[in-house]
């Protein structure tokens, strides 16, 4: 079985999005984002393995970050100033891998191989073996401290680079979450930006059901940071809060997605948090993702 | 069985045993509550859920904070059973563990699912091969890994009847049945349980080990070499009477975990023989974050095979 890539074979020149005028560009970022949906599932197809809900859901903004918005590419990659993506909702590796492959870090093809023993793509990301991951996050509750730190570092070394961290919301149950947050607004981190890809599911239940988080923006404003509230499926929306204004705070960004989007039968179910496709389920995707 | 039959085909998920023996538990003795952090599903709570919803308290994905619940919940009279993967549950809250569990000596039964690599190709994050050392290393905890079903439901009823502060795990990564037909409990805590009385090695093993540790036995009865079998079930404290004794009778042990070496089953067995009675020894088990790859696979990466048991026996009686 091999990974199809633009079906209609014609690549996007993906590093030139970044340069287009920002209505430009969101379209050409919804196109990524189908790309990273279409290879999602095929990765998941292969491994009989993965979690296809919470990648489907953080598509968009991962895609609106790495392509539109941070200066993250193969060439800059060791580059000590080099904007830092950090995917704080680890089990969604196989998003960020197809994110990664997209932008060149290494070959598409390799994505076969993902969850395959002795595979560099683990089912959770490690940054010694994949060039581009900045976290070795898994365990939930980890990505926004070290976010925090790098913020920090950037501010310290002098190099100004932006920190995005991307959670799952209900990963924000973890109180490492809080901790972290208090760090960041005492000490101003605008150069920090946490995106909590909310889908309102976790792995078992709804997060209301569970350990209630709304109202989640009235949570993050009164922690000190800024605040915005945006549809996280729409690469328009995040564009335009990624770039906004933060007053001299860290910026959360909620977006509220739907877990799952872009395959009518898996989206907003709880089964589907880590459930596999059947063969007949992923051309049924791969069909809806043309 | 005895040690020099094949290990049986059939094998078992012991989450399964866990939790129907959890129901029936929660039946007789209304103290007994379940903790967990969002993993009613992989901690095989659902009919538990349904039969008594009031009863399960999902604290959402906050194991520190479980933890703690299941503290207060102890201090209130109840029992808790705390149901979470083994690596979040041993690492994340394992300051919880140690002062609001074992100092404070709360009767909660902390229960490790998914132990050692069971989540294979998940990586190093979701494995739980450290917390046989950390959970050793914490006073007044009792440490159990029982081996198959029958085992698991053992132990619970101990853990029950005791009071203990308690860390248990309980196997995902399927097992045979590896309790011998003739024992009237297949667990008694503080106890190796023993198979087979074979003179030249001994094959000292724990959980997913014990069947591998069986069918080595097997291998090495074949070349006309003769072990004993000994299923460490509790491993804090340790059974050091049965350890000395093969010991005493063997030319050496082998000691395999699905786990770290460094604090583990191998590191008590070793103190204990180089305090009482010096001998040789190999020690098997998890060297090193795994790389990529399925249970079964980064068992075999490892040498926790029988195989590998096998040829370590050989080179100690060779
Ligand atoms: C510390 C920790 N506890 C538990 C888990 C198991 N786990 C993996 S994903 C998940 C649910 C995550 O839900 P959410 O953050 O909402 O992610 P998403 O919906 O985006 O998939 C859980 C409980 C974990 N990975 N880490
Ligand atoms: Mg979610």
């Amino acid at each position: 079985m091999t990974i199809s890539v633009w079906p209609d074979n014609k690549p996007l020149d993906v590093a030139a999005i970044r340069d287009l005028p920002e209505g430009e560009r969101a379209e050409q970022l919804k196109l990524v984002a189908k790309q990273v949906r279409r290879l999602v599932v095929q990765m998941i197809d292969i491994a009989r393995a993965g979690h296809i809900g919470g990648d489907l859901s953080v598509t968009d903004a991962l895609v609106t970050a790495a392509f539109g918005v941070l200066n993250i590419s193969p060439e800059t990659a060791d580059d000590p100033g080099r904007d830092r993506l950090i995917l704080s909702k680890g089990h969604c590796a196989a998003a960020l891998y197809s994110v990664l492959a997209l932008r060149g870090f290494f070959p598409v093809d390799d994505l076969e191989t993902f969850m395959k023993p002795l595979s560099k793509l683990n089912g959770h990301p490690n940054r010694l073996k994949v060039k581009g991951v900045e976290a070795n996050t898994g365990p939930l509750g980890h990505g926004l401290p070290i976010g925090v730190g790098s913020a920090i570092a950037s501010k310290l070394s002098g190099k100004n680079w932006q920190t995005f961290v991307f959670t799952g919301d209900g990963e924000l149950q973890e109180g490492s979450n809080w901790e972290a947050a208090m760090t960041a607004a005492h000490r101003k981190l605008d150069n920090l930006v946490v995106i909590v890809d909310r889908n309102r599911l976790q792995q078992g239940a709804r997060t209301e059901e569970t350990a209630s988080l709304d109202p989640l923006a009235d949570k993050w404003a009164s922690f000190g940071w800024e605040v915005a509230e945006i549809d996280g499926n729409d690469t328009a929306a995040l564009l335009k809060a990624f770039t906004q204004n933060r007053n001299g705070k860290p910026l959360a960004v909620i977006a509220n997605t739907l877990k799952g989007k872009g395959v009518s039968f898996i989206e907003d179910r709880v089964e589907w948090h880590h459930k596999v496709p059947s063969k007949e389920q992923v051309e049924l995707a791969l069909k809806e993702l043309a | 069985m005895n040690a020099h039959s094949s290990v049986a085909n059939e094998t078992f998920d012991c989450r399964v045993a866990f939790s129907e023996k959890l129901i029936a538990l929660a039946e007789a003795d209304p103290r007994i509550v379940a903790v967990c952090n969002d993993s009613v599903g992989s901690s095989n709570l659902n009919a538990f859920r349904d039969r008594f919803p009031d009863r399960l308290i999902n604290v959402g994905i906050a194991e520190q904070n479980m933890v703690g619940v299941a503290a207060g919940l102890a201090n209130g009279g109840f029992i808790p059973f705390v149901c979470a993967a083994g690596p979040f549950l041993s690492g994340r809250a394992t300051e919880q563990v140690k002062a609001d569990v074992a100092y404070s000596n709360y009767g909660i039964v902390l229960c490790a699912m998914s132990p050692g690599m069971a989540y294979g190709e998940l990586g190093p994050t979701h494995h739980s091969i450290e917390d046989i050392s950390w959970m050793r290393a914490i006073d007044n905890l009792d440490v159990l890994v029982p081996a198959d079903p029958e085992q698991t439901k053992a132990a619970m009823d101990w853990a029950v009847a005791s009071g203990r502060p308690i860390y248990m795990r309980v196997g995902r990564h399927k097992v045979p049945s590896v309790t011998p037909a003739d024992r009237d409990v297949a667990f008694t805590f503080g106890k190796i349980d023993v198979t087979g009385d074979g003179n030249d090695v001994a094959l000292v093993a724990t959980g997913t080990l014990v069947s591998r540790a069986l069918e080595a036995a097997d291998i090495l009865k074949a070349e006309g070499i003769s072990a004993r079998v000994l299923n460490v079930s509790t491993i804090k404290p340790l059974d050091a009477e049965t350890i000395l004794k093969a010991a005493r009778e063997t030319k050496g042990l082998v000691v395999a975990e699905e786990g770290v070496l460094e604090g583990g089953l191998g590191a008590a067995v070793a103190t204990t023989l180089a305090e009482n009675h010096p001998a040789k020894a190999r020690f098997l088990g998890v060297t090193g974050f795994a790389p990529t790859g399925s249970n079964d696979f980064l068992l075999e990466h490892f040498g926790l095979t029988a195989k590998g048991i096998a040829d370590a026996a050989r080179k100690l009686v060779g």
